[in-house]
């Protein structure tokens, strides 16, 4: 029987170590407190995975300021995320494109109490072109050229097109290897949009969160694409621009000049875009159109939505939705994001039209 | 037995290479290789050197060498021997190399962050730095538990229907037949399979922590009746004939006598399929979802797991790549040692239930 | 202590080699056969036998659990069946979805079943070899200390969770194989499987073959080493005896024996690499082509690794579509443990060893 009393006292021993850490340190009530006028619901969220990295920096100051509530963003996708707001799963959702037309006019979101819903374009991240070729930073590249070099119409770096525009670089002879997205993301539809939209001649293909062309290296998600062209010479992809590091990146001409990425020539993108017409007060949906960037805006950017409902069930998650919808579009939040995820901040003008719209929302029952 | 004919005396010992000199001829073969390669090498920094091409080079030079070594001075027969011994060798230490890689690799990166904090706290509310995989680590205890909860029963039941009560009937028929097809289901089915049912009752995008366990039982059960089955077969039939003899009925010789037998490789059988479908990543990314905070709730909300949570970091990393890439490093390396202490429980386990042959 | 050092060495192996069990369940059924009037299922047959204890309602209630627990396996499997096709028929349609855009459902599934197959079969021929010499080593080359704990890092690297394996394929293997590729590329250019555009980054389908290949190793090492122990170890010493070499009687005393289970290992471990996802998610670089060349970034599918990319983003009928390939993969799987099994129960009459 001595087995058993040592199979027992390890039982002990092994269920006493697991009890003591079931509970996470930076988990639960700090200090407990309520803070005056914080909001107390937990809403849960789904959505799209571009806004991670964003997502985790607004919660954490969120639920800092308002220690009762509770919000939970899962990186589910797109895709996933729009479903969950069909079906009533969330009750709000990060997206990469807002609902279309035909969406809108379906309705029926099960997490709202009616159809108007609040779309907010408050995550702008530009993509980066990016290379690694040694000895190279920088290029300046027009959209023909980009197009060519994904299309498979350029195939080495020495190329006169190239080097035209780039009369100062050495570029050595060597293959061009493109690298897309192996997955269906955001990031590409917005890419294979700007060269749709700018070099319809060589980009004969429409705009899709799937890579049109097949061949050509593919990798997963942003940083498998980093990690791709990082690990091998002459390769050329694009990628949310926070996660570019040391790899060169392309300057891409708008007009006569040549514009490297940067928030604040991303955000003059969306400053310049239109609204699209149609549409419910609280639905502010740009319509992005690259080729018609103004001078100075850099004409790849992913432009990510939250959507919410106007009009909830319970009155304080519509609190809560209302008050973490505003701190994500107030200044501290635009700049919360802009430090943890790279993304352009909002300007001001887009900010009031978005409070506007956050206003919308129903709190009282 | 070998040694006795290699090391008889005169006339059996003739025509034969002394023992020194397979190793002279490696040795050799090594050596000559690297020379070649030193010499390719020349004008270029010494760290372009290139062993593996050396070590290659060197293995196939030696295959060729002692072939024909031992073809000249023993005989055809021994020469195909040694060369035979020489690749099977080789084949062993090719498949060691990736191997020994691996583990190096996540030892090495994974305990960068393998600390207190990682064992402490969970992704909620962390941005870039600090952070540890709690969550991920509780979900994964309670969704294998969970699994094996359910499979174990009924696999071991099974096991035990098929053994004892089944004998060749139709229905033990189909049923090993069906076990057969269920070892065989692709990890990713199983949690498509219960996405598909959990999504017709509770409407899509639905992820909860006990879709995650039904899953992995799916993939668990067949391993856990095969083991068991074996194992029940092997226990002498005199057990139970003495059993019977007694006058004990059916149901009681199985469960005094049968499984008491087998019950240290039964132990063993579950322990190993735990770790089996303890690093699934696939079915658990579809069912069970992920989370950044602690869930210990089985039937409410997503629940982080080891696999899943190493995988996330893997793709999403934030602002902070290094990061984020060493948290999935540490969770390989939690997630293996787990597995491990899994391996070594089954041993010990069966060990100290292996019925005692003598005293 | 011998017995329990076979079962130790047993249980890691989901599906012992089947020739083997085959002839042990012979034996032992005929044994349990006489024990079978008791079950409800199986009406006594007759006379013939004297019984065994008497019926009680414990015993009832027993085997009725067994019996129970059987008939949930063949539901949950007949619930697989169902479910999976019930939500792969509105997947099937073009209409409106976001995953065939236009394609016909076949059009869109064959390339990927192509991909599976074919990197699954590459792994396989790259790994059997290998995995047979290993086996060899440990069982019959090693010293035996030696060979005791090379078994159990072998069977502990079959429980290496796939993630990591796409880690270190992803991150370590590729970057260092990619010079070989560009070299073979170069100089056997002419060849088919190495023609085309060399990969510069390494990850192609060879790569995620050689992956899968590691990860297979283990189980099929597993496997032919339990089989090849299982040799009897008279006819190896009666080899020897009669003055053969090592090899000689390894092929004379050893192959024939374990030649069914060395084809049902390779089979297991092919289903298991037709199954796998993560790896060659985090490693290939996908294209969903039908294409033979392993050097190019330009590679096909898998199946698994294709849910696995497109689930995250899939709504509306693309999710059906995608659990429809899931289907076909199910499919696929399960042909080629039906062929095994065919392979297996054939050779099994041929081999002189039993």
């Amino acid at each position: 029987m001595k087995i058993t009393k040592l199979g027992r006292a390890a039982l002990i021993a092994g269920v006493g170590s697991i009890l003591l850490a079931s509970c996470a340190a930076n988990e639960g009530t700090s200090g407990g407190e309520a803070v005056e006028g914080g909001v107390t619901g937990t809403i849960e969220a789904t959505g799209a995975s571009s806004q991670t990295a964003a997502q985790e920096a607004w919660v954490a100051a969120f639920l800092e300021a308002n220690p009762e509530s509770d919000v939970i963003y899962e990186p589910t996708g797109s895709g996933v995320g729009r479903d969950n707001f069909l079906a009533g799963a969330s009750n709000f959702i990060g997206s990469d494109r807002a609902f279309n037309e035909e969406e809108l006019a379906a309705g029926g979101f099960g997490s709202c109490t009616t159809d108007d819903i609040i779309e907010i374009p408050v995550y702008i991240s530009p993509v980066a072109v990016i290379f690694n070729i040694d000895g190279v930073d920088s290029l300046n590249l027009d959209a023909e050229t980009i197009a060519g070099l994904f299309a498979g119409t350029i195939t080495n770096w020495n190329d006169p097109a190239i080097a035209e525009q780039n009369p100062d670089a050495e570029l050595p002879d060597l293959a061009v290897s493109p690298v897309h997205r192996s997955d269906a993301s955001g990031t590409q539809e917005t890419f294979t949009a700007y060269l749709e939209a700018t070099a319809a001649d060589v980009w004969t293909y429409e705009a899709s969160d799937e890579w049109p062309i097949q061949g050509g290296e593919a990798a997963q998600g942003t940083s498998g694409v980093v990690d791709r062209v990082g690990g091998g010479q002459g390769t050329v992809g694009f990628a949310d621009a926070s996660q570019a590091g040391d790899l060169g990146t392309v300057a891409v001409q708008v007009g006569e000049e040549y514009v490297p990425f940067s928030p604040e020539a991303a955000a003059e993108l969306v400053a310049g875009a239109t609204q699209e017409e149609g549409r419910g007060d609280a639905d502010l949906v740009f319509d992005v159109d690259p080729a018609a960037a103004a001078d100075g805006a850099y004409p790849i950017a992913l432009v990510s939505y939250l959507i919410g409902c106007t009009s909830y069930e319970d009155p304080e998650v519509a609190a809560t939705v209302q008050a973490y919808f505003s701190y994500v579009a107030s200044a501290e939040g635009q700049d919360a994001a802009a430090e943890n995820a790279g993304s352009a901040p909002i300007n001001d003008d887009l900010r009031s039209q978005i409070e506007d719209a956050i206003a919308l929302i129903q709190v009282e029952g | 037995m070998t040694a006795v004919v290699t090391r008889g005396t005169s006339s059996l010992a003739a025509g034969r290479l002394p023992k020194w000199a397979t190793w002279v001829t490696l040795v050799a073969a090594m050596v000559v290789s690297a020379v070649v390669f030193a010499l390719i090498n020349m004008g270029s920094a010494a760290s372009d050197f290139n062993v593996a091409g050396t070590l290659v080079v060197g293995a196939i030079l030696y295959l060729v060498v002692i072939y024909v070594l031992s073809r000249l001075s023993e005989s055809p027969r021994h020469a195909i021997d040694r060369f035979v011994t020489a690749l099977v060798t080789s084949a062993f230490i090719i498949a060691i190399i990736p191997l020994v890689s691996l583990l190096y690799t996540v030892v090495s990166s994974g305990i960068e962050r393998f600390d207190i904090e990682y064992f402490s706290s969970s992704m909620r509310g962390v941005v870039g730095t600090g952070g540890g995989a709690i969550h991920a680590v509780w979900g994964t205890i309670l969704i294998t538990l969970a699994a094996t909860i359910i499979s174990v029963p009924i696999g071991l039941m099974t096991s035990i229907y098929l053994v004892e009560y089944g004998g060749r009937g139709r229905i033990a028929k189909a049923i090993t037949f069906f076990v057969d097809v269920m070892t065989g289901i692709p990890s990713i089915v199983a949690g498509l399979f219960i996405f598909a049912v959990f999504s017709i009752f509770l409407g899509p995008g639905a992820s909860i922590g006990i879709m995650g366990a039904l899953a992995l039982a799916v993939l668990m059960i067949p391993v856990v009746v095969r083991s068991s089955e074996e194992l029940l077969r092997i226990v002498p039939n005199e057990l139970r004939e003495a059993s019977y003899a007694l006058g004990v009925p059916k149901w009681r010789t199985i469960v005094k006598v049968v499984l008491p037998t087998t019950i240290a490789g039964i132990m063993t059988g579950i322990m190993l399929s735990i770790s089996r479908v303890i690093g699934e990543t696939a079915p658990l990314l579809l069912t069970a979802g992920f989370t950044t905070s602690l869930n210990m709730n089985l039937f409410d909300g997503r629940m982080m797991t080891l696999p899943v949570f190493v995988y996330n970091q893997y793709q999403n990393q934030g602002t902070n790549p290094d990061e984020a890439v060493a948290r999935a490093w540490a969770g390989a390396l939690t997630l293996i040692l787990i597995v491990m202490a899994l391996n070594l429980a089954a041993r010990l386990i069966a060990k100290i239930f292996a019925p005692k042959l003598r005293g | 202590m011998a017995g329990m050092q076979g079962i130790l060495v047993i249980s890691p192996t989901p599906l012992p080699p089947l020739d083997d069990t085959k002839g042990r369940r012979g034996m032992t059924t005929s044994s349990t056969a006489q024990q079978q009037q008791e079950d409800p299922a199986q009406p006594p047959k007759a006379t013939q036998q004297t019984r065994p204890a008497v019926r009680r309602l414990g015993d009832s209630i027993f085997s009725g659990t067994a019996l129970g627990a059987g008939i949930i396996i063949l539901l949950v499997l007949a619930a697989v069946a169902i479910f999976l096709v019930a939500q792969s028929i509105p997947g099937l349609s073009s209409e409106d979805n976001t995953i065939l855009r236009d394609r016909s459902f076949l059009e869109y599934v064959v390339p990927l079943a192509f991909g599976t197959v074919w990197a699954s079969l590459i792994a396989l021929v790259i790994a059997a070899p290998i995995a047979i010499g290993i086996a060899l080593f440990i069982s019959h080359y090693a010293p035996r200390r030696f060979a005791a704990v090379l078994g159990y890092v072998i069977d502990l690297l079959a429980a290496v969770p796939s993630v990591v394996f796409g880690l270190w394929g992803a991150l370590t293997l590729a970057g260092f194989v990619q010079p070989f590729y560009a070299w073979l590329n170069q100089n056997l250019g002419w060849f088919p499987l190495f023609s085309g555009q060399a990969s510069a980054t390494g990850n192609t389908i060879l790569t995620a073959s050689l992956v899968l290949a590691v990860m297979i190793l283990p189980i099929m090492t597993a496997i032919c080493r339990e089989v090849f122990l299982q040799a009897p170890r008279l006819h190896e010493e009666a080899a020897l005896a009669l003055g053969a070499t090592r090899w000689e009687m390894i092929r004379m005393a050893v192959l024939p024996f374990a030649r069914g289970g060395m084809v049902s290992a390779a089979m297991l471990a092919l289903g298991r690499a037709l199954g796998e996802t993560m790896a060659v998610t985090m490693v290939l670089s996908v294209s969903g082509v039908i294409s033979v060349e392993l050097l190019t970034s330009t590679n096909p599918t898998p199946i698994p690794a294709n849910i696995a990319l497109q689930f995250p983003e899939a709504h509306g009928n693309g999710v059906n579509t995608l659990i429809a390939t899931g289907l076909v993969l199910f499919v696929v799987t399960f042909l080629v443990n039906a062929i095994a099994r065919a392979i297996v129960n054939r050779r099994a009459q041929f081999s002189g060893a039993n």
